[in-house]
């Protein structure tokens, strides 16, 4: 072994055997320390692992064993050990030699626990290594010292910079590999220097390393005594976590449950964001503003006379304010914003790309509410961190974008607040998780572009017209007889002097959306266009109807959400798919079964039934005529 | 008791700050979950689970009831605490046992891998099928094996049960998905981030009840395949020339008593028993039969067959 240190850093047998009670002691007061390891491809991330895990002993003999059959049969290291054998762990990736996934590893030294994010450092997975470096708080960036800064270095340090990591650990690994040169080793140090004070990472600690033979892990090595340390482990040991900084801003709890065991007990269960709380202080609860005081902060072991960031508590209050899931309780005197239309940077991690205008769940500390996004401003080159003109993000794109929300989110920037700055995008159909995203600001466009009021509004237009305004929103399968129906409501109502309007798909098309075609995005385009060209129509004070197939509920909902409560009837022309397809009134039916015609609506493109709309059409237990009527009676009645 | 061990002290300790984390995960669970379900194996992993749950929801009782899913083969002390437990915590127990595997008599001497895979994995689908859970709390750890280190804490299964590493949503800051299709279920994971000496000392700071067997005693055993086992009743069929053999030996994990090999030890406090964990060569999992079958990625290819 070429570690010469005699430093005991490693848990100490000696302390153990002679005194487990006073190890124990010691062991309970040590603190967290959660980082990640990113690097290229073989510059050693998992053998540095591996090698960690093995100096602190959390490798018993029996895995050792494995570790050494392994080493001999699939290794990439001759005869001895491959660390890395130790720490790949799915089965497909060992046979490709790649790590794909962010996995967490565990060890621990005398002064600290820890937690790795094994994070991979493989081009397209970019997604990963944000996914790890979200929960760090330090990161250490590999250099094989033989090919120096590579653009995989610059991605990464651009994206534990992007994510908010303040502690960046420079290890230039495989010293052993180019004679523990010094002038290696500074030249490299030089050039990621100039690189890192270009993105805003202002210091890094930078170590020689061999990950493979141990030099400069645990203690300083004597193959380099240019190098006056720290040596790595005593780094990680030492570096400041951000809890205290956290407990001096101030305070946030985002609540998680209302604790109700019985009529005399209303808690807010959740986890400190930041600050600190006692009994009496005085909070706000958002976002309505509410105040009150904290009664008690409960807990199984008794109530607490203090809660500090990072603690699972339950408050109760003084007064009985509206609070619930969602809701945040904030200081008084300094209380986080309420917006709902944000600039934000976003990671997108779904293969398949962001569509501007589609609402997405947007999950944020305990709120989810309903986003849409717009085109991205501009989008993040993370090789060269040029900004790009862009019309969507693909996967591991990244780029800043506008997003507005249905309802307002309680937030903080993410450089003040992680907890309240960091979101998530759930697509609304595969409930995947797309993006994550990292607030900015709130925009105040709302207050800068006002509603022109005008002195005749859509009341006194529909009395004029002595009707209600509507939407009538047909949707259905090709062929299931929405545009049948629509045609005679339209021409029944025409006959009771009411005034309508019959959007038309194919006629849309041929005008206001000609520009649009098929794709995905194409499609809520249309929808969204419709929606707003009809909400103009019932502001007229016009009965409007529409028939669209529109399979998607999240679109049908946006339109909903434009119109005021009640205006919008979501009509459901209930045609199974067989019957449907054995009208194919037009034929397309067969040519989609023929695969002459791509994403047919209930073919190979899904079509999402309402779950509670307010009229639903049996076509197979009523005539078009019979629909026609139930529907005007509905509107009327 | 952890109150006290933070008052004067700056900066949560490792356990406080893994405390906090799994409690957050439970009650994040009950905002999108339509009939949760903790699964309780008796284990210590399962002590720690059912204490962090009362934690975080007291001072209601937790609010799902604790599913066992047994195969007729655990020890007898564990059937004793689960009972026990479940008394003191106020909480509804589900005991399931495979109706098909009890008629078919299947036990670990005569049947090998059939018997986990009937009682445990076939078990643990029918009984949630049975149910209707859609979420199911596990007390797996990513430091327990190899394939475990990069499951997610929140770990999705179709509706019949399979495990996709593919199809795993990524997990960042503290924000959990927990959406799902009808059908679909959730597997959540909340102690992921503990290790074997974090729940040790947890159990020691918390005061957590364990089955005894965990501390060294005199117990009446035989040696067979290099494993110590226990005679705990009289179904444990014993092979000619075979006699049970008194010997101080405790364990380190408990499943069906057949296939749980104990260690000799003297140990029997918990100081004594983490004194002999952290000074130990060999891993927590090696005295399961369960892991060696099938080679290589044998846990792996479990979880893709629903065991945990």
């Amino acid at each position: 072994m070429p570690n010469t240190s005699d430093t005991p850093v490693y848990v100490t047998d000696a302390l153990i055997a002679e005194d487990i009670d006073a190890y124990l002691t010691q062991h309970e007061k040590k603190s967290l320390l959660r980082f990640i390891t990113c690097g290229s491809v073989d510059d050693g991330k998992s053998t540095l692992i591996g090698r960690l895990l093995y100096d602190s002993k959390m490798i018993f003999e029996d895995q050792l064993a494995a570790l050494e059959a392994d080493s001999k049969r699939v290794g990439t290291q001759g005869q001895e050990i491959d660390f890395a054998l130790l720490v790949d762990g799915l089965a497909a990736e060992r046979e490709q030699g790649i790590t794909i996934d962010v996995a967490y590893r565990f060890f621990t030294t005398e002064k600290r626990k820890f937690i790795v994010a094994d994070t991979p450092g493989h081009e397209q997975y970019t997604r990963n290594m944000v996914t790890g470096a979200s929960t760090a708080d330090l990161a250490v960036i590999l250099i094989d010292a033989r090919k120096g800064v590579l653009t995989q270095t610059r991605r990464h340090s651009f994206l534990a910079h992007l994510l908010g990591i303040r502690h960046i650990v420079l290890a230039v690994n495989k010293m052993d590999l180019v004679g523990y040169d010094k002038a290696v080793f500074d030249r490299i140090t030089l050039a990621y220097r100039a690189f890192a004070s270009e993105i805003g990472i202002t210091s890094f600690t930078a170590i020689p390393i061999s990950g493979f033979k141990g030099d400069n892990i645990t203690g300083l090595s004597a193959n380099t005594p240019w190098f006056k340390g720290p040596a790595l482990i005593e780094h990680l040991e030492n570096v400041e976590v951000g809890s205290a900084a956290d407990e001096a801003k101030p305070f946030r709890m985002p609540v998680q449950w209302v604790n109700r065991p019985n009529l005399d007990f209303r808690g807010f269960s959740g986890q400190l964001a930041s600050g600190t709380v006692k009994p009496g202080d005085a909070v706000r609860i958002l976002p309505s503003g509410k105040t009150t005081s904290v009664s008690r902060i409960v807990t199984l072991d008794g109530d607490l006379p203090e809660a500090v960031a990072g603690q699972s508590v339950t408050l109760t209050l003084a007064d009985e304010v509206d609070c619930s899931r969602g809701d945040v309780i904030a200081a008084t005197d300094a209380p986080p914003e309420a917006a709902d239309q944000f600039e934000a940077t976003l990671v997108w991690m779904a293969d398949e790309a962001m569509i501007p205008g589609r609402a997405y769940w947007l999950k944020l500390a305990t709120q989810s509410v309903s986003a849409t996004v717009q085109a991205p401003k501009y989008e993040i080159n993370v090789n060269t961190l040029d900004h790009l003109a862009a019309k969507t993000l693909d996967l591991n794109g990244i780029g800043v974008v506008e997003l507005s929300t249905d309802k307002p989110v309680v937030f903080e920037a993410y450089a003040d607040n992680h907890s309240l700055g960091g979101f998530i995008l759930i697509d609304k159909l595969t409930n995947a998780t797309v993006a994550a995203g990292m607030l900015h600001f709130s925009l105040r466009r709302a207050q800068n572009v006002h509603w022109q009021a005008t002195d005749i509004d859509r009341d006194m237009r529909a009395n004029l017209k002595n009707q209600r305004p509507a939407l009538l929103w047909f949707t259905g399968l090709s062929g299931s007889g929405k545009s049948t129906i629509a045609n005679l409501v339209e021409k029944k109502l025409h006959r009771m002097n009411r005034h309508s309007f019959l959007l038309d798909g194919d006629n849309v098309r041929h005008g206001l959306n000609r520009d649009l075609g098929f794709t995905e995005a194409d499609r809520i385009e249309n929808i969204r266009r419709v929606g707003e060209v009809a909400k103009l129509m019932t502001d007229a004070g016009l009965i409007v109807i529409t028939a669209f197939i529109s399979p998607f509920k999240a679109e049908r909902d946006m339109v909903r959400s434009m119109l005021p409560e009640g205006e919008f009837l979501e009509i459901f022309i209930d045609t199974p798919l067989a019957e449907a397809e054995k009208r194919d009134v037009k034929g397309l039916y067969k040519k989609a079964r023929a695969g002459q015609l791509k994403n047919f609506t209930g073919i190979d493109s899904p079509y999402e039934a309402p779950g509670a709309p307010e009229i639903r059409i049996d076509t197979t237990a009523m005539s078009p005529e019979e629909a026609a009527d139930l529907i005007i009676d509905r509107l009327l009645g | 008791m952890s109150s006290d061990l933070r008052a004067g002290s700056s900066e949560l300790t490792h356990l406080d700050r893994l405390e906090a984390e799994s409690i957050h995960i439970m009650r994040e669970v009950m905002a999108d979950a339509a009939k949760p379900v903790m699964l309780y194996s008796v284990g210590k992993d399962s002590a720690v689970m059912l204490h962090l749950a009362r934690k975080a929801f007291y001072p209601s009782p937790p609010p799902f009831p604790l599913l066992h899913v047994d195969t007729t083969w655990k020890f007898k002390a564990m059937y004793e605490l689960r009972d026990r437990m479940a008394r003191e915590s106020g909480m509804e127990l589900i005991v399931y046992q495979n109706p098909e595997a009890k008629e078919r008599g299947i036990n670990p001497f005569d049947h090998g891998p059939l018997h986990t895979d009937m009682w445990k994995t076939e078990g643990l689908k029918q009984a949630l099928d049975l149910y209707g859970f859609d979420v199911a709390f596990g007390g797996a750890r990513r430091d327990e094996e190899k394939s475990r280190a990069k499951e997610r804490i929140f770990s999705f299964r179709t509706a019949s049960h399979g495990w996709d590493p593919k199809k795993q949503r990524p997990e960042l800051w503290n924000l959990y998905n927990a959406r799902k299709a009808k059908g679909e279920s959730i597997r959540v994971f909340p102690i992921s981030n503990w290790t074997e000496l974090d729940i040790w000392q947890y159990i020691a700071r918390e005061n957590i009840p364990i089955v005894p067997l965990y501390f060294a005693a005199p117990r009446p055993t035989v040696e067979r395949d290099g494993l110590l086992l226990m005679v705990d009743d009289e179904r444990f069929p014993l092979k000619a020339g075979e006699v049970p053999v008194e010997r101080s030996v405790r364990f380190r994990t408990l499943g069906c008593y057949p296939l749980t090999g104990a260690v000799e030890s003297e140990a029997a406090t918990l100081s004594e028993v983490i004194q002999e964990m952290l000074l130990t060569t060999t891993s927590e999992r090696q005295g399961r039969i369960i892991d060696k079958d099938g080679g290589d990625a044998s846990m792996e290819k479990k979880k893709q067959e629903g065991y945990f």
